[in-house]
């Protein structure tokens, strides 16, 4: 029941029985894509890559076959899988975790022979608890059958894997900050340049970080093709995506579907059945808690990088939000501050102190306390955050979480400032 | 073109060319440019973090003119940075008001009001105003951190600054980042203090009121505080402070930035030791002693005593009865005019200002000698030496620093762990007394194959490999512990000074006990370092000396052995408490009892002073001007700032006129005199005139002997500004006045003499053998010790901990001991009870205490090593 015949890549197969145990996975084609990527040499597995343009499904969108062609020559090199999935409404990875771990098992130890990293880790948001039994459990199945550890599969190349989990923040989800926590400190992101990881990463060393989802593509990329992957969606934004539909529609959860063919509408109507109680979109979230919002009038765009950059927004992680007609677009928000003031690492004044402040004058006038010069005062506060307020940002704090601050205030000023300013006006929020 | 030896990229900042260093950040390219980029994490000295925001300027790249950090965005050739344009204003504005939306604006009480960057920079760079309506932050203030330190986490603006000093500089990460988002605070880990001997510079690094000095808070206004440049001289380090005073009290000292030597830094016991020079309890007027008691008199009536009790002894036993001991404590100038008094007036050389704690001086100043920079960056470090860490705190900043960031490998031959070990590629334990044996095992050309002192092979494998091939070796020197003799020190340094290029930098940490060397006062040695010998004809013919001993007198155990039984007649204390100071505690109270007549020359009465037939009040630190000498040798000036309690004087202007009530003169009557007389004829000082020490390019002081054709030329580039936000508080430092209205007359034509060379001395004598039921003692100095002054700093009184008896759990599991339980200690002499630690730093087969009263009575200082036994009581 897909719009486009494209067949699901990353989830194919979720819903089979036990669908995380080796001995399904070993039934399904398990681990024959490792024993082909073996007998490769590791650069043609980059190539086949690189030619699939798979783009990074972690938020930042970049192309995965590059960044291992970046990386520092020195050895050590390590492989880092970023599993610390937090954005809000995304969820993708977590079910990529606890219903095919064996995939990704084998995605990592594909690439960690492509970039010739003899050490991958799994870091795993805390809360995923299920996710990291199951991984690890599946891990030690993979060690058993000689997929992972000394001598894969009789090839000669070794790798460990090692499942981290995390601690309970979202900064973590950043991969210099993940490298820091990973490295027993403090969840910091790390001052750039150097800019990337693979030219100083974890411990010094370089390293590649790429997202679960990212690499849960490799055994299939390996099995078809680069070129099969890039024969799927459209210009850059090529293969399937797994994306998280939530809020105000009948069927939310993940719908894995062809890049850039598919459409937002698809998505929501076809896919997430409609919006709730027949209601109408409002407007909605199309990357993540840190994008820019659309309004309905964007619901044909294609679930494409590059077309939604160039609106303004960004497909960020995959999540989409939908908030229907009967949706207080400041208390929306607001709550969205919020997650990003309590998320905020503190290190950098701007966001530190901004996503506080920002965060009081919002719940001020959610709860009908507001004043008219606080809309002003928003916009330059949030000027001083992000400079220039540009998407994406021009400037940034150490990391970009700061420039994130302002998407969903800013949204709901652009798209929805009468509603601002009835709340204001009638010392109350309208919606109760 | 000419060619450079160094290359250099071109920027623009705001319109003006710059040439700056490749890798150099932005912020430090400006600023010796001129243009002072505003910030608050940035530390010239640690690591940028970038997290402030404050510095941010616009940097023309590919993508145009961008906002950028400029403290962690090294230049670029071609760079075009603008530090005030419209967008910068608007950055600096808005990183200013979220930094004072949560902050408290309690300046009125706030110790930092008045030299707080924050305050500074939200004049300079701030926006007039806050839009800020919301409720602020709020956290219980203050809190404690540790004994010495107040948090108020309300002030607090995360630059990152105290905690990247307690992980990078001090290697005490106990103070760290707690929380997140605005909630974000610093704090230490649950039950664990931030306990680190360097605590203090976290005040002083941090740019607003949040970090608060326990002795300091509410005590003063900075606006009225004085302040003058001075050397801290509670070790021998030499950092460089400004000392500040109000009404006549010490309030504050603050480290200066000083390249060669502290880096800004300064450890908590300098940095509070002014306290001890505010104490109510100074001496202030002379005491004669009448009877049981001694009682105040005038300063004529006092000196008029000393002079008829030295008099006595010189008239009837001749002046080799005479000694005197101490002086460290002195700046040079005193130590110089107590030496003259001493070798010339009266005639004895039994003079020694160390106290059976330090290295014989024609050691110290025979062995080339290293800089500190120069360790720093040596090809590999021995450290021979006591615990640097309890010693001399910010040496230890400097080695850890070396080891870390610049990678030198540190060996250390140590009886028992210290606080550089976990920094060091090995450390051999030795037995105590066994030094040499493990320094031959070191250096030999055989690898060894054996145990050697108490030493495993793999041990000393490591250490060989650590230093092999290693061509500029720097050897830490010092007495690693006081219950071995120095004989067995000098013979291993005799067998280290054996590798091609070593030199050593001396770990004597008695306060100006390098300038005491160098002055003299020291038997056998004449100023200048010249030998007795050699300077004879020097001194007593050019010189101006009157007359130089015959023969060599003893050292500090010598005097105190031949006072304990009448061969010393006059005993002068000058600066120095035997009695609770000397290693051999028994030994000292005999000497101070056995000794006809004692004259205490100091600044409290201490125990030693109470024995004393005389005493006479000594000017203190900050009190007094003049010069001071560290370990490099690197003199320094000290600055007065405030006069000595009654009618104390400095100690120079007693020996003038001790010298005329004996019937001699010393020939000078002012500081400027003496260090005028100390350049005209020491061999090692010529050319440190007044002049080129007070030019302020020699801020950082002067390294003697200079290399003979610098001497007296101005350096090259005055010394860099001073960043005011580095050390909020000593922007308007001083120099100590200088006066050269006189000039010193030229020398006479005559051959300086040579300055003393090292010559290996003969071997030590053997050791007893170290029967099976005892364990051979280790006893070490900690920086807070029982001594006069830390007991009279409040604030560092209570920081000394009752010394523990520690051994390897090995020896204590043998007698069912651990940690917290109760040992008797048994040597020929006592027996005393005491609490026992369980330390694996303490080798097999010894056992560690430090100085005090129980380790004091253990040593007999006429025994190369001390053997104890340990007992259940």
């Amino acid at each position: 029941m897909t719009v486009t015949n494209a067949a699901p890549i990353v989830t194919r197969r979720h819903g089979l029985p036990e669908a995380w145990t080796l001995k399904s996975y070993l039934d399904n084609g398990g681990y024959t894509s490792l024993r082909r990527a073996l007998a490769m040499p590791p650069e043609q597995i980059t190539q086949e890559v690189l030619t699939s343009n798979l783009l990074g499904r972690g938020g930042a969108g970049f192309e995965a076959g590059r960044k291992w062609g970046m990386l520092r020559k020195a050895q050590p090199v390590y492989l880092v899988v970023n599993g610390d999935e937090s954005e809000p409404a995304t969820f993708k990875d977590h079910m990529l975790l606890e219903n095919d771990p064996h995939q990704l098992i084998e995605g990592v130890v594909i690439c960690a022979y492509a970039i010739g990293a003899a050490q991958a880790f799994i870091y795993v948001r805390g809360e995923f608890a299920l996710a990291q039994e199951r991984l690890q459990a599946a891990l030690n199945e993979a060690y058993q059958h000689g997929a992972v550890g000394e001598d894969v599969f009789g090839s000669g190349f070794t790798v460990d894997v090692v499942v981290h989990p995390g601690a309970g923040a979202y900064i973590c989800g950043e991969e210099t900050a993940l490298i820091e926590s990973l490295e027993g400190k403090r969840g910091f992101p790390r001052i750039k340049p150097p800019y990337f990881p693979a030219a100083i990463g974890l411990y010094g060393a370089p390293t590649v970080v790429n997202n679960v989802e990212t690499l849960s593509n490799l055994p299939w990329i390996v099995e078809n093709g680069g070129a099969a992957f890039a024969a799927l969606g459209q210009g850059r934004s090529t293969g399937t995506r797994i994306f998280s539909l939530s809020g105000h529609v009948n069927r939310p959860g993940n719908y894995e579907v062809e890049m850039a063919k598919t459409t937002f509408r698809d998505l929501i109507e076809h896919y997430g059945g409609g919006v709730r109680n027949g209601r109408q979109v409002k407007a909605f979230i199309p990357g993540g808690a840190s994008s820019y919002w659309f309004g309905p009038e964007s619901l044909d765009m294609a679930l494409d990088q590059d077309v939604v950059g160039k609106a303004g927004s960004m497909l960020g992680s995959g999540a989409i939000t939908v908030m229907d007609d009967q949706t207080c677009m400041v208390r929306a928000a607001w709550r969205i501050t919020k997650f990003f003031n309590r998320e905020s690492c503190g290190q950098c004044t701007p966001c530190r102190e901004g996503s506080g402040w920002v965060e009081k004058v919002m719940r001020r006038i959610e709860e009908g306390a507001g004043r008219e010069e606080d809309l002003d005062l928003l916009v330059d506060v949030l000027d001083n955050i992000a400079p220039g307020l540009s998407w994406p940002p021009q400037q940034t704090t150490i990391c970009v979480l700061g420039p994130s601050i302002p998407s969903a205030i800013m949204s709901g000023l652009r798209m929805f400032r009468d509603e601002f300013l009835v709340h204001i006006k009638e010392g109350a929020c309208p919606y109760g | 073109m000419a060619e450079s030896t160094t290359e250099t990229v071109t920027i623009t900042v705001d319109g003006k060319q710059v040439e700056a260093k490749p890798g150099e950040m932005i912020i430090a390219a400006a600023e010796r440019a001129g243009v002072y980029i505003p910030r608050f994490c940035y530390h010239p000295r640690m690591r940028p973090v970038g997290m402030c925001r404050m510095c941010l300027v616009e940097v023309t790249g590919p993508r145009g003119p961008v906002l950028t950090p400029a403290c962690f965005v090294p230049v670029a050739d071609g760079q075009e940075i603008v530090t005030d344009s419209p967008k910068v204003k608007k950055a600096q504005d808005g990183v200013l008001e979220f930094l004072l939306i949560n902050h408290p604006l309690d300046c009125p009480v706030c110790d930092k009001g008045g030299e707080c960057p924050l305050q500074d920079q939200t004049l300079a760079f701030g926006p007039g105003e806050s839009r800020f309506v919301e409720e602020k932050r709020h956290w219980e203030k203050p809190i404690s951190l540790s004994d010495l330190v107040y948090l108020d986490r309300e002030r607090c603006i995360q630059c990152d600054r105290c905690t990247r000093f307690a992980d990078e500089v001090a290697g005490d990460p106990l103070i760290e980042f707690v929380g997140r988002g605005d909630h974000i605070e610093v704090n230490t880990f649950p039950d664990q203090p931030f306990s680190s001997y360097f605590s203090g510079n976290t005040v002083q690094l941090c740019p607003v009121g949040a970090l608060l000095a326990k002795p300091y808070r509410f005590k003063a206004r900075p606006w009225d505080l004085e302040q003058v440049e001075s050397t801290c001289t509670m070790c021998s380090f030499g950092c460089r402070v400004a000392v500040q005073s109000s009404a006549n009290q010490l309030t504050r000292y603050i480290g200066i930035d000083s390249d060669p030597v502290n880096h800004g830094w300064l450890c908590d016991k300098g940095r509070f030791s002014y306290q001890w020079v505010n104490s109510e309890e100074r001496l202030s007027a002379p005491l004669v002693r009448k009877g049981d008691e001694l009682v105040e008199a005038s300063w004529g009536e006092a000196l008029a005593a000393v002079a008829k009790g030295v008099k006595g002894a010189i008239d009837v036993h001749g002046p080799s009865t005479v000694a005197v001991l101490g002086g460290a404590r002195l700046p040079n100038e005193d130590q110089y005019a107590w030496a003259k008094l001493a070798k010339s007036v009266i005639g004895t050389d039994h003079v020694d200002a160390q106290m059976g704690d330090g290295l014989p001086a024609s050691v110290v100043l025979g062995l080339p000698r290293a800089t500190i920079d120069e360790a720093c960056a040596a090809d590999a470090v021995i450290l021979l030496a006591p615990d640097v860490k309890e010693v001399l705190p910010v040496l230890y900043l400097r080695l850890r620093s070396a080891a870390v960031d610049g990678r030198v490998p540190m060996v250390e031959l140590s009886p028992r762990s210290s606080g550089l070990t976990r920094y060091c590629a090995a450390s051999l334990g030795y037995r105590p007394g066994e030094a040499a044996a493990v320094a031959r095992a070191l250096v030999a050309n055989q690898s060894p194959t054996a145990e050697v002192g108490g030493v495993s092979v793999e041990a000393l494998t490591a250490a060989r490999q650590a230093i092999g091939g290693a061509s500029r070796v720097v050897v830490v020197l010092g007495r690693p512990s006081l219950a071995e003799s120095a004989e067995s020190v000098v013979e291993a340094a005799a067998v280290l000074a054996g590798l091609p290029d070593a030199r050593f930098l001396p770990a004597l940490s008695r306060s100006n006990v390098l300038g005491a060397l160098d002055m003299g006062l020291a038997p056998g040695v004449l100023p200048g370092r010249v030998a007795l010998d050699a300077g004879r004809a020097w001194w007593s013919q050019a010189g101006a000396w009157s007359s130089v001993p015959e023969t060599a007198g003893l050292d500090a155990a010598g005097i105190l052995r031949d006072a304990a039984v009448g061969k010393i007649q006059a005993l002068v204390l000058l600066g120095a408490d035997p009695a609770t100071d000397f290693p051999d505690r028994e030994l000292a109270r005999q000497a101070v009892v056995g000794a006809g007549f004692v004259v205490a020359v100091d600044t409290f009465l201490n125990e030693s002073a109470k024995q004393a037939d005389v005493v006479l009040p000594a000017a203190g630190f900050a009190e007094r001007p003049g010069t001071t000498t560290n370990i490099e040798g690197r003199v320094t000036r000290l600055g007065q700032k405030i006069v000595p309690p009654g009618t104390a004087w400095p100690d120079w202007m007693i020996a003038v006129e001790l010298a005329a009530r004996l019937g001699g003169d010393l020939g000078v009557e002012t500081v400027e005199g003496l260090w005028d007389e100390i350049v005209q004829f020491a061999p090692s000082h010529a050319g440190a005139s007044r002049a080129v020490l007070a030019d302020r390019a020699h801020r950082d002081g002067l390294v003697l002997p200079l290399p003979f054709a610098a001497a007296a030329e101005p350096a090259e580039e005055p010394a860099e500004p001073m960043d005011p936000t580095a050390a909020p508080g000593i922007a308007a430092v001083e120099a100590p006045p200088a006066d050269f209205s006189t000039a010193p007359a030229a020398v006479e034509k005559m051959e300086r003499p040579g300055m003393i060379e090292f010559r290996a001395p003969a071997d030590a004598a053997p050791l007893p053998q170290l029967d099976s039921y005892a364990l051979r003692l280790v006893v070490t100095k900690p920086l807070y010790d029982d001594g006069t002054l830390v007991q009279h700093s409040p604030a560092l009184a209570g920081l000394a901990r009752e010394p523990r008896v520690r051994a390897n759990h090995y020896d204590l599991d043998r007698l069912g001991l651990g940690t917290g339980g109760r040992v008797r200690v048994q040597s020929p002499r006592t027996s005393f009870v005491a609490e026992a630690e369980v330390d694996d730093g303490v080798p097999r087969g010894s056992v560690a205490l430090t100085f005090g009263e129980h380790a004091g009575a253990l040593i007999d200082v006429s025994q190369p090593v001390i053997d104890v036994r340990l007992e259940t009581p």
